[in-house]
């Protein structure tokens, strides 16, 4: 579970967040919808303290987070990131079995652990020996949820982790994460711009503006609200977005 | 073949020269590698620091060898004996390259994968270690070998001032007026610049992340 508590950010005088009051419940898939500059990967980033506000708190499972070693506490937070930040110089297996690595697991476990993530992520096993260079855009991405997941932590921090691949292979991806995600039951703090994305993932959507949370709302909320920036992300999608919005079963 | 005769007839000081060339051009990289590479990233880091220090090893490199060599001669323990001063004065030279490249090749490391890591809970250590090291690696070998290369030519100045090296048959041979004598020591010196280009190359090659 996290939860902001009137937590603002500035950096430089400009005032990036301000005022925000958030939760995201434990096993929901919270998105965070907003056009760029609007600050939700600033949102995402203070949550593993990549960021630090300059006022108010962020409750990590209860616990304010800069009461908790700043290394621990990443630790138990997976983090996927667009192009997934994949390190070039280590192979696939070396990659998602980093944060186990660091932790001290045994070689075996963590080796067994790759495959176990390979498979849920739905790569094949020989892919482990690979560097990221060798792989497809979605494949990287996969390998990037992988490794956000491979420690097994109760958090997933994800800033549009799909953003750059192709509609189909998003489609894709879209679909697993869903299905990976009614076995895994994250909780899951989601970034996009994306509002057939935000629609189709999200339990909850927290549409943000100019540093500020405007409104949050279930997906089908979200397609009738009245809210002038709700109403103006529909219009800008145009029609058929209702078949988009999941049943808030996620 | 006059030439060939002489390095023949004077093969064990040709020898010599080079072991000696070869002790001074160690010694000194080595040093300015231990002392380049961590500063190279201690300003990589602390982004206030880096132009300081660039413009101090800049600096530097603008003195003029022969006067540096002059310039260190009254120091008390130093001047006691030539080799360590002329390794001092190398390991001076040797600084900028090494700096500035780890200093680059730090910076280049892509912003992304240093934050992905930092979000993983890497410790300073960790990151430095694991994942801007060896992504840096190519850049900062490559600072080694133009330093390496360049000590090669500045050692033969240190003959000025009793070091010994190839610089001894080159100045020996400028006061001869005896180009055989002059090769004696050019030659030798421009092959082992050729082989620490090339040595050093080959390493780089092989420690890149592919």
């Amino acid at each position: 579970m996290i939860e902001f508590r009137d937590v603002s950010y500035g950096v430089n005088g400009i005032q990036v967040l301000s005022g925000l009051n958030l939760r995201v419940a434990h096993g929901e898939i919270l998105v965070l919808l907003g056009r760029s500059g609007s600050g939700k990967t600033t949102t995402l980033k203070l949550v593993n303290r990549l960021v630090s506000p300059s006022s108010g708190q962020i409750l990590v499972n209860g616990v304010p987070n800069d009461q908790v070693d700043v290394i621990r506490l990443r630790r138990g937070i997976g983090y996927v990131i667009q192009e997934a930040g994949l390190f070039p110089h280590f192979t696939v297996e070396r990659n998602i079995g980093l944060v186990p690595k660091i932790e001290g697991w045994p070689e075996e476990r963590i080796r067994a652990r790759v495959q176990e993530m390979l498979q849920l992520v739905g790569l094949t096993p020989d892919l482990a020996s690979r560097y990221p260079h060798q792989l497809s855009g979605g494949q990287r991405q996969r390998v990037g949820v992988a490794r956000g997941l491979a420690a097994d932590p109760a958090i997933l921090l994800m800033d549009e982790p799909f953003g750059a691949l192709d509609p189909l292979t998003r489609d894709e991806l879209q679909r697993e994460f869903l299905q990976l995600q009614q076995r895994v039951h994250k909780t899951v703090a989601f970034v996009t711009h994306d509002l057939r994305e935000a629609l189709r993932l999200g339990s909850r959507i927290a549409l943000m503006e100019a540093g500020k949370l405007v409104t949050v709302l279930t997906p089908h909320e979200f397609l009738k609200s009245s809210d002038p920036w709700a109403s103006a992300y529909v219009r800008a999608f145009g029609d058929g977005l209702e078949s988009a919005a999941n049943r808030g079963t996620s | 073949m006059n030439l060939l005769r002489f390095f023949v007839q004077h093969h064990t000081e040709v020898l010599e020269g080079t072991g000696e060339h070869l002790w001074l051009v160690g010694w000194s990289t080595l040093f300015a590698a231990l002392i380049g590479v961590p500063l190279g990233i201690l300003i990589a880091h602390r982004s206030r620091l880096d132009r300081p220090v660039l413009a101090t090893a800049n600096i530097i490199q603008t003195i003029p060898s022969l006067a540096l060599f002059g310039f260190l001669l009254p120091v008390p323990w130093l001047g006691d004996r030539a080799d360590r001063l002329a390794i001092l004065a190398l390991t001076l030279y040797a600084l900028l390259p090494i700096i500035r490249n780890t200093y680059a090749g730090i910076r280049g490391v892509d912003a992304a994968v240093v934050e992905a890591g930092r979000g993983m809970g890497l410790t300073q250590s960790q990151l430095l270690l694991q994942v801007e090291l060896p992504l840096a690696l190519s850049v900062i070998l490559s600072g080694v070998r133009i330093a390496m290369v360049i000590s090669v030519g500045l050692a033969t100045i240190a003959a000025a001032i009793g070091a010994g090296g190839l610089g001894e048959f080159i100045f020996r041979g400028l006061a001869m007026v005896d180009n055989r004598v002059i090769l004696a020591g050019a030659i030798p010196a421009a092959v082992l610049a050729l082989l620490a280009d090339f040595g050093m190359g080959w390493i780089e090659k092989r420690l890149r992340p592919r």
